[in-house]
């Protein structure tokens, strides 16, 4: 009875969830202080001379945040003109103008001495809400620092912070790659012909760590996420090391160690390097795929113990271990590739259902598991910095290619990525490593 | 000289039946020496001295086939269920013959490696084909074959045999492969 019960759950959950995989808007709770229930405010982000892939880039930043209906206008040269806007220094705001068009907010970017002013205009009140400057560096720089101004935008408009300030890391053809959150500016990390894994990002973004795999052996390469000096994590130099993820404080890295006896998770001081300390005891089944908690207490992996790989939780020392994700023995699919979101409150990973993984999320505290993809092939999930966008690996499209599911809306879009891709890692939000005016 | 005459004719005629066609003209009739009369007391040394040559030659020819087929039985692959790591009972008897083979070439090494299909998530394939190659481990280690002989390595699904993306495929691809690693040379069949 109760398990025709929980397949009866299961099913429903399934069938309302299903419909959260489309670009329909939700019409369910919004967070943010301008949300109105189903609706996202219209946003225009006016144009303007000058700095044109900056205003591109926050535009489409804005965009993938998905916190915005975004209004689209052609050329506003000619109706930027005055008409009861305010009266700023970036010239006049024709507030009715674009109220008319659906927007409630407007976002005018200008050039100021070596970057960009942004200003975010509040069409109801009629009045500008923020405006902050910011440099530009030139280089690599640049693109970061363009995104953090749109990050900087959403918060002003939608109360919560984008991810747009982020970068992924993933695999294709056995390569680490770099990108930004928009998918621009890739770059590889390792060198071709080797084969690389389940790379991970240390919560500063400034180190990486992945599976260095050789003839079926591997460690787990510590390196700097621009390259340069890597070691191996301490207790991965012999047999399979695979999956590997950063404590929050940075400190210590937890991976799988595979040998003869099975796998099983261990943990390393990555700072001093040294201390690799066993967590699991398998006795020949497999414990993988640590991720930490946000406040560091707590790792969730995966376990073969009771059959099929399943998705358990322990403290981070290794006591207290159980299960996470409910599951019925023999009816459910394998989970696999867990990711706990940033505000400690959900963990995404991927569950078999009818012979294809799909993306799941496990609510910590109320251990309800809910469906959030169904169309193809999706695993691997990783959570982005605001805690609304989870990153995954889609064959629909044809091959292996990185997507995005916004889970309040149920927006998916495509990253851009080239060839085969992926085990997608999302950083945090990188900070600056120097601080910016705010003027 | 009748006698063999006609015996040369029945064995004409029995090859041309069992040619089963006309006889050639132009073919000569076997030679009937050695169905006509015993052999008239052939030089005893240089008979004897041929036959230990091919004697020696089909020993070593089957000493070379044996050895190959025990090379093979050592090399014998041996195939898993989706999402198992449990020794079928099909392929038991598989192993049994390299555990006979290890028995009887105690310096002979092997590797075992694990191999997953590309359904599952690529990760837990790295530890599941981990757990393939340990269980064949455990497998000869409880026929009495020494740990210290036998290597386990893990590829996952990064080296599919077979690209296809259907069952048979699949089936190819889940698997231990074993590769000798040293004491290769000179391997003797088990008793």
């Amino acid at each position: 009875m109760i398990r025709y019960l929980f397949l009866f759950l299961s099913f429903t959950a399934a069938r309302t969830l299903r419909a959260q995989d489309t670009t329909r808007v939700d019409q369910g709770v919004r967070v943010g202080v301008d949300y109105r229930p189903g609706v996202r405010p219209g946003l225009v982000v006016l144009p303007g001379p000058g700095i044109d892939s900056a205003r591109a880039m926050i535009r489409r930043d804005l965009d993938y945040s998905d916190r915005f209906e975004m209004i689209t206008v052609a050329d506003a040269s000619a109706l930027s003109t005055a008409g009861g806007g305010a009266q700023e220094e970036g010239g006049p705001v024709n507030y009715a103008l674009y109220k008319g068009l659906g927007a409630e907010f407007a976002v005018e970017l200008s050039e100021a001495a070596g970057g960009v002013t942004a200003r975010l205009h509040d069409l109801n009140a009629g009045r500008l809400r923020n405006q902050q400057t910011v440099p530009l560096p030139a280089g690599s720089d640049f693109r970061l620092e363009v995104h953090r101004l749109a990050d900087e935008i959403t918060r002003w408009a939608s109360g919560t912070v984008g991810a747009a300030s982020s970068r992924m890391l993933f695999v294709s053809g056995g390569r680490v790659y770099r990108a930004d959150s928009d998918g621009h500016d890739l770059t590889p990390l390792t060198p071709a012909g080797q084969t690389a894994l389940s790379p991970a990002w240390s919560p500063d973004g400034q180190r990486i760590a992945f599976t260095q795999l050789g003839e079926g052996r591997g460690g787990v390469v510590v390196q700097a996420h621009s390259g340069g000096a890597a070691f191996l994590a301490p207790g991965s130099q012999t047999a399979l090391n695979i999956t590997p993820a950063f404590s929050p404080d940075g400190r210590t890295l937890a991976y799988a160690h595979s040998d003869e006896r099975g796998t099983d998770i261990y943990i390393a001081n990555v700072i001093e390097r040294c201390c690799a300390q066993r967590l699991t005891v398998g006795r020949y089944a497999d414990n993988l795929s640590p991720t930490f908690s946000p406040d560091g207490r707590r790792i969730a992996f995966i376990s073969t113990r009771a059959g099929p790989p399943q998705l358990y939780v322990m403290a981070a020392d290794g006591t207290d271990q159980e299960l996470l994700a409910p599951f019925d023995y023999g009816a459910t699919g394998s989970s696999n590739a867990p990711d706990w979101s940033p505000d400690g409150a959900n963990v995404v990973f991927h569950r078999e259902v009818s012979g294809s993984p799909q993306i799941f999320l496990v609510d910590v505290s109320g251990r309800r598991v809910r469906q959030l993809t169904s169309s193809g092939r999706n695993e691997d999930p990783t959570w982005a910095p605001d805690g609304r966008h989870v990153a995954f690996v889609s064959d629909r499209s044809g091959r292996r290619q990185i997507w995005i599911v916004d889970i309040e809306t149920g927006r998916v879009r495509q990253l851009a990525t080239p060839g085969a891709t992926r085990l997608p890692s999302w950083s945090r939000r990188l900070g600056r490593t120097t601080p910016v005016p705010n003027p | 000289m009748r006698a063999p005459s006609l015996l040369m004719l029945f064995a004409a005629a029995a090859f041309a039946v069992a040619c089963g066609g006309s006889p050639a003209p132009e073919e000569p009739a076997p030679e009937p020496t050695p169905i006509a009369e015993p052999a008239p007391a052939p030089e005893p040394v240089d008979d004897s001295a041929e036959r230990e040559r091919m004697e020696r030659e089909r020993m070593a020819r089957e000493a070379e086939e044996r050895s190959r087929a025990v090379a093979a039985d050592l090399a014998a692959m041996i195939n898993f269920d989706y999402d198992q790591a449990t020794v079928r009972q099909a392929d038991q008897a598989t192993l049994d013959r390299k555990a006979a083979i290890l028995q009887a070439n105690p310096n002979v090494k092997l590797r075992i490696s694990g191999h997953a299909d590309e359904r599952g998530s690529d990760e837990y394939n790295l530890a599941l084909a981990n757990r393939r190659a340990a269980a064949a481990k455990r497998y000869l280690e409880n026929k009495g074959i020494d740990g210290s002989r036998l290597e386990v390595i893990s590829y996952g699904e990064e080296r599919p045999l077979n690209p296809g993306t259907d069952e048979a495929a699949y089936a190819q691809n889940r698997r231990d492969e074993f590769e000798v690693t040293s004491g290769g040379d000179n391997i003797v069949a088990p008793q």
